[in-house]
């Protein structure tokens, strides 16, 4: 149950408990362990906020800083109440930033759109009609992640000089497909795992065709592990920056190699580098803070359900 | 590395007892049907990652400097003779492990103790959790950026200004990124992955069977006892899963050591070397012999982690 759900079937059952009786069994012993300790749990709780607010608050801080000009941007101390102003996101804007900003978009969309359509037939051979061996086709794909890209980067690098594939996005489309792959067929796996046999064989009784199984029995279980792959996969190769850097450079530039190249040494540039980060962070903080129960499950490749 | 997946035992028919009649039952097909969904996902796979690596261990044994293209040539082991006795590379060794022990460890248990108190219920959790979350959803590399010159700057940075706000004109004003290097990198890699280790361990800690609990503190057990006996137990493949992950990704950073400090003041990493030598110093050969040692020692650890994921593993298809 998440943690939203937890709270409201407390919700409910204080809602539903008939008048008169008083609140449930449940609500009775929390109130009991509120009076006790009032204090200790008021602690807790403020350490809680603070904790969360201390976490947050140099995203915070980015944001702020982003919004006020360079000069009050570099003042030591701080001016929290500095007049707002558009200054860094103009700059930055102007520094031409669409092109590395759709190139991530075109790398991060097209690959997980490819990792989901190969690892989906890969999980479904190893989970609901599994292959001699399944356990070490699956320990294969999780060991690869284990190889470090820096060790493959090289030959990779050659190949993309002689074949001219240098600076060229679909380059890092297959390698982002190829990067997040075992991460996709683990998470698909765990999820069609849970797959019902008993509704599957009863479909195969009754003469259902492969689609009207997929699309009737399998997809229902397996849609959120689907969504939760995909944001995961999204995430990554939204971010990658070594082999972004290494294989591209002006024309298939993404956005993360902008951003490194962002910071002169010239002049105050605090504003426009916070600006140009939110910026190239804002998808992945919208796709985060939208779904985060499957961010959960992505992130513990469906182990955590 | 396709042997360390091997070299883990394995019983199929004990790992999922209740499906065997699964596949009795639903094959109908000959074994390349099975196999054929597997192929595509499997190949690409196999092409990107393991024949590179190949390409690298042909290199490895080669004096190949892009500089000096005439001179390219098998040399035998004289490259790995090289990396060994190599002060940088001994020393990136030493950062990479430093640098992924530490973010692990100290995130784990950040993370660990953040989660017990998110597990109560209170008023604004929701919020607090979304708080706690949005370290690990900034673009890495804008993270290293937004530490370095927000945080650490010594002139404008966050860091000085509070001591300046608290202390006054003539507060302390510290390079932060000079005086401890390392530390900056950790601290900034804490931030971001603290979150990731406390968002699994509170999923953990949330299944956790809560009559049970409730049975044990009317049989009138203490927190402490609750925690080391039951929670800490339960919490156990959560902690292995989220320790795993972490360290896979944190053994190959490169954005935050690049941004940060460009491997300078003795922070670069194993990542940061092989990139530094092969991209900056373009030597193919060295780079090459640098990156299977690499391989070498990931193969070392994966293959005990492996031994923990497939224990995980089991647990869950129970």
């Amino acid at each position: 149950m998440s943690t939203e759900q937890r709270i409201d079937s407390v919700k409910d059952e204080a809602r539903t408990a008939p008048r008169g009786e008083g609140p449930s069994a449940r609500q009775r012993v929390q109130d009991v362990r509120h009076r006790k300790e009032p204090r200790s749990a008021m602690l807790l709780t403020a350490a809680a906020w603070v904790i969360g607010i201390l976490f947050a608050l140099p995203v915070v801080w980015m944001i702020l800083t982003s919004f006020h000009s360079e000069t009050d941007a570099a003042k030591n101390p701080p001016d929290l109440f500095a007049p707002l102003s558009l200054e860094g996101y103009r700059t930055f804007f102007d520094a031409g930033p669409w092109p590395p900003l759709l190139n991530s978009l075109t790398a991060s969309i097209v690959s997980t759109a490819l990792v989901i359509v190969l690892a989906f037939p890969a999980a479904y051979a190893l989970s609901i009609r599994p292959v001699k061996k399944w356990t070490d086709v699956l320990f294969f794909f999780l060991s690869t992640k284990m190889l470090p890209i820096v060790a493959g980067i090289l030959p990779i690098y050659l190949f993309a000089q002689t074949t001219g594939l240098l600076d060229n996005i679909w380059l890092l489309i297959i390698l982002y497909t190829s990067m997040n792959m075992p991460i996709a067929v683990w998470m698909l796996r765990s999820f069609l795992a849970e797959v019902p046999v008993e509704m599957l064989e009863a479909a195969q009784v009754d003469g259902a065709n492969l689609m009207t199984t997929l699309r009737r029995i399998i997809a229902p279980v397996v849609m959120p592990g689907i969504a939760s792959a995909a944001l995961i996969c999204f995430i990554f190769s939204w971010n990658e920056l070594l082999l972004a850097r290494v294989l591209t450079s002006t024309v298939a530039q993404t956005a993360p190699v902008f951003l490194t190249g962002f910071v002169t040494s010239q002049g105050l540039f605090l504003a426009k580098v916070c600006a140009a980060s939110f910026v190239v962070s804002l998808p992945v903080l919208a796709a985060g803070f939208a779904a985060q129960d499957k961010l959960v499950q992505g992130l513990s490749m469906g182990a955590v359900k | 590395m396709t042997t360390s997946a091997t070299e883990v035992p394995v019983d199929d028919t004990a790992t999922r007892p209740p499906d065997d009649g699964r596949s009795d039952r639903l094959a109908k097909s000959g074994a390349w049907a099975r196999r054929a969904p597997l192929l595509p996902a499997l190949v690409f796979v196999i092409v990107l990652t393991q024949l590179p690596f190949l390409g690298t261990i042909v290199v490895s044994f080669m004096n190949w400097n892009a500089y000096y293209p005439d001179e390219r040539g098998f040399t035998g082991f004289d490259n790995f003779v090289r990396v060994f006795t190599d002060d940088n590379a001994r020393s990136a060794v030493v950062v990479t492990i430093v640098l992924t022990v530490s973010v692990v460890l100290v995130s784990l248990v950040l993370g660990l103790l953040i989660a017990l108190l998110l597990d109560r219920k209170f008023r604004g959790r929701g919020v607090v959790r979304t708080l706690m979350i949005t370290p690990f959803l900034v673009v890495p590399v804008a993270a290293a950026l937004l530490w370095k010159h927000a945080l650490y700057n010594p002139e404008y940075g966050l860091l000085n200004g509070i001591l300046t706000w608290v202390f006054g004109e003539g507060a302390p004003q510290p390079d932060w990124i000079s005086n401890n290097p390392l530390i900056s990198i950790v601290a900034a890699l804490v931030w971001q992955w603290t979150p990731f280790m406390m968002l699994i361990l509170l999923a953990g800690l949330q299944s956790r069977p809560m009559d049970v609990v409730e049975a044990a503190k009317i049989d009138g057990a203490s927190s402490w006892q609750i925690f080391t006996n039951m929670t800490l137990p339960h919490l156990r493949q959560y902690i292995e899963l989220s320790g795993l992950l972490g360290a896979i990704y944190v053994v190959q950073n490169f954005d935050h050591v690049f941004t940060i400090t460009s491997g300078g003041l003795g922070t670069a990493n194993l990542p940061y070397f092989i990139y530094q030598t092969f991209y900056t110093a373009q030597d193919y050969g060295r780079a090459s012999a640098a990156g299977v040692v690499v391989v070498i020692g990931t193969i070392i650890i994966a293959t005990l982690a492996l031994r923990t994921a497939f224990s995980l593993f089991k647990e869950e298809s129970r």
